[in-house]
């Protein structure tokens, strides 16, 4: 399997995790925990790309 | 005293006229360099241009609007960004790689060159053409909005926007995408530093961000989460998926993606670009202030805008209003070109061959201003808030969502008849949920709703035609032509 397979996870940490991270409280951060939440997601999408990206070998070919 | 916000903003206008100018001046100017600037723009520029389309009035005024309005559901705003860019990965580089094999210029170059069909462009420019419009009203009530906070609201709406009209018709005249390159860096600069400044100082004003959502959560409480006005966790994920697989889908979104030099250059810009999202939250913050601030306003959109000038002084309130100026403008005038280009050589030039491209670029210049004029007169009768205007832009534009996936992922399994009758149901389905007033149905997003539509009228019209295409491609093909099925995925 491709590493490229890595990306769906933030994607199911987003469509899937809302259900569980619909919530005021706790306030985290100075958020909401519905916003909190996103905001780690995004961080976390962030990551993995950037993990996917360095490891995926249609990078390293073209250099 | 208080003509030093005009003064200030109509300074921002005249800075960002100067640089159009200033960088036209050492280009020659055809369509392509028009639209495309030549394909030479680096890694930086491409950010710029990519990351100047996604800050744009929608979040500044739109995103501030919504947490003052609706809440929880403004969070939607922070999800569909990060689909959006892992999508990218993905997407990108092979409609970058077949776009500069063929040198097409425009969204539906893409379509008509896959299909081999001019007809199926030009049914994608048109549907761009409208999808822009409702994008374009909402940049367009922005900058009227500030004109008209400028002005301390001595002057009327009505013409507040005619002259946001009139300023966006004309940079977009005298620009071109070079103009509108750096414009963008100034502008990128200025609404970075007037976000963060505007979205800590707010909260800062009552009480801090832990005791701001603390009150806001007691005085209305669920308000924080989704929920409200039927927009739950279906409504969520079903907009977060709509707007995250549209994101790329509008016509000069599509088209930037034709300007970067490599397409490495998209799968880099994956990795760093969900976290300049995390921006979004000072537009949030500032909204939910304003909550506390300026309780009751009617209009939701001058959220911002009135806690602002309620808090600030004179100048500073001019700084911000430059800053939104320049927010409107820049994606403002990339849309309207867009627009012009779309006309002009997906719909004209199939009817003209014969055009030269002097020709042609009257025609552009002179839908610029046709575009403008209609928005006009869609925006000064709407007191649309500016997320569900482009909200209403989405419902359109993803519709081409399912036949770009699959001419990039198993383009065996969509045919001309198929990309036509899925678009057109979707379409027809976005228009008829559009006119019935119905943004939600059973809970979902109903733009969401045409895109299951789409995908399935796609597959199965693809799946009945098969032979019909295989027949056309044999009549229509002479030796020497490319095969106008073999896309990039071999099969």
């Amino acid at each position: 399997m491709s590493i490229r397979v890595l990306a769906l996870i933030p994607i199911l940490c987003i469509f899937v995790g809302v259900a569980f991270a619909n919530r005021t409280y706790p306030i985290v951060l100075g958020m909401p925990f519905l916003f909190f939440y996103m905001v780690a997601c995004i961080v976390f999408t962030s990551i993995v790309m950037a993990i996917v990206y360095a490891l995926d070998p249609a990078n390293r070919r073209e250099e | 005293m208080t003509s030093v916000p005009l003064v200030i903003i109509a300074l921002s206008i005249a800075v960002a006229f100067v640089l159009a100018l200033w960088s036209r001046a050492h280009k020659r100017m055809d369509l392509e360099q028009w639209a495309v600037a030549g394909r030479g723009f680096g890694a930086l520029f491409v950010f710029l241009l990519l990351a100047g389309e996604i800050y744009t009035t929608f979040t500044f005024l739109g995103g501030s609007g919504w947490a003052y309005g609706t809440g929880g559901p403004a969070a939607y705003i922070l999800a569909y960004g990060a689909v959006a860019y892992v999508l990218s990965y993905f997407l990108l580089p092979p409609i970058w790689r077949y776009a500069k094999e063929r040198n097409l210029l425009s969204q539906p170059d893409f379509f008509t060159a896959q299909f081999d069909s001019r007809l199926l462009g030009a049914l994608v420019a048109v549907v761009g053409v409208i999808a822009l419009v409702p994008y374009l009203q909402s940049q367009m009530t922005g900058l009227g909005l500030i004109v008209q906070m400028a002005t301390y609201g001595r002057l009327p709406e009505a013409w507040a926007i005619a002259i946001a009209m009139l300023v966006l018709a004309l940079y977009v005249t005298l620009s071109g995408v070079h103009g509108t390159a750096w414009t963008a860096v100034l502008k990128d600069l200025a609404i970075l530093a007037v976000v963060v400044a505007v979205g800590v100082l707010l909260p800062a004003r009552v009480g801090g961000l832990h005791a701001m959502f603390t009150s806001i959560a007691h005085l209305r409480p669920g308000f924080l989460q989704l929920g409200a006005k039927g927009m739950g966790v279906p409504w969520f994920i079903s907009t977060v998926a709509l707007t995250g697989l549209g994101f790329y889908m509008w016509p000069h979104a599509f088209g930037a993606v034709y300007t970067a030099k490599h397409e490495r250059v998209f799968r880099r810009n994956a990795t760093f670009l969900p976290l300049y999202q995390l921006i979004l939250l000072f537009v949030f913050f500032a909204g939910f202030a304003a909550i506390l601030m300026v309780p009751g306003l009617k209009n939701s959109n001058l959220a911002l805008l009135a806690a602002v000038q309620h808090v600030f002084p004179a100048w500073a309130v001019g700084v911000i209003g430059g800053a939104g100026v320049l927010t409107a403008m820049v994606p403002g005038s990339l849309m309207l070109m867009t627009a012009g280009t779309l006309v002009a050589e997906n719909l004209y030039r199939p009817l003209r061959p014969s055009a030269t491209s002097a020709e042609i670029q009257t025609v552009a210049r002179v839908v610029v201003w046709m575009v403008a004029a209609i928005t006009f007169l869609f925006s000064i009768h709407s007191n649309a808030a500016i997320v569900a205007l482009l909200l209403m832009g989405y419902n359109f534009v993803t519709q081409f969502f399912p036949t770009v996936f699959l001419c990039v992922w198993r383009r065996a399994w969509v045919t001309l008849p198929g990309a036509v009758c899925g678009i057109l149901a979707g379409e027809l389905l976005v228009a008829y949920f559009a006119l019935t007033d119905h943004a939600i149905v059973a809970g979902l997003n109903s733009g969401f709703i045409a895109l299951v539509a789409n995908f399935l009228v796609t597959l199965v019209v693809s799946a009945a035609t098969r032979s019909w295409e295989a027949r056309r491609a044999g009549q229509r093909n002479a030796p020497t032509q490319a095969d106008p099925a073999s896309g990039f995925d071999v099969f």
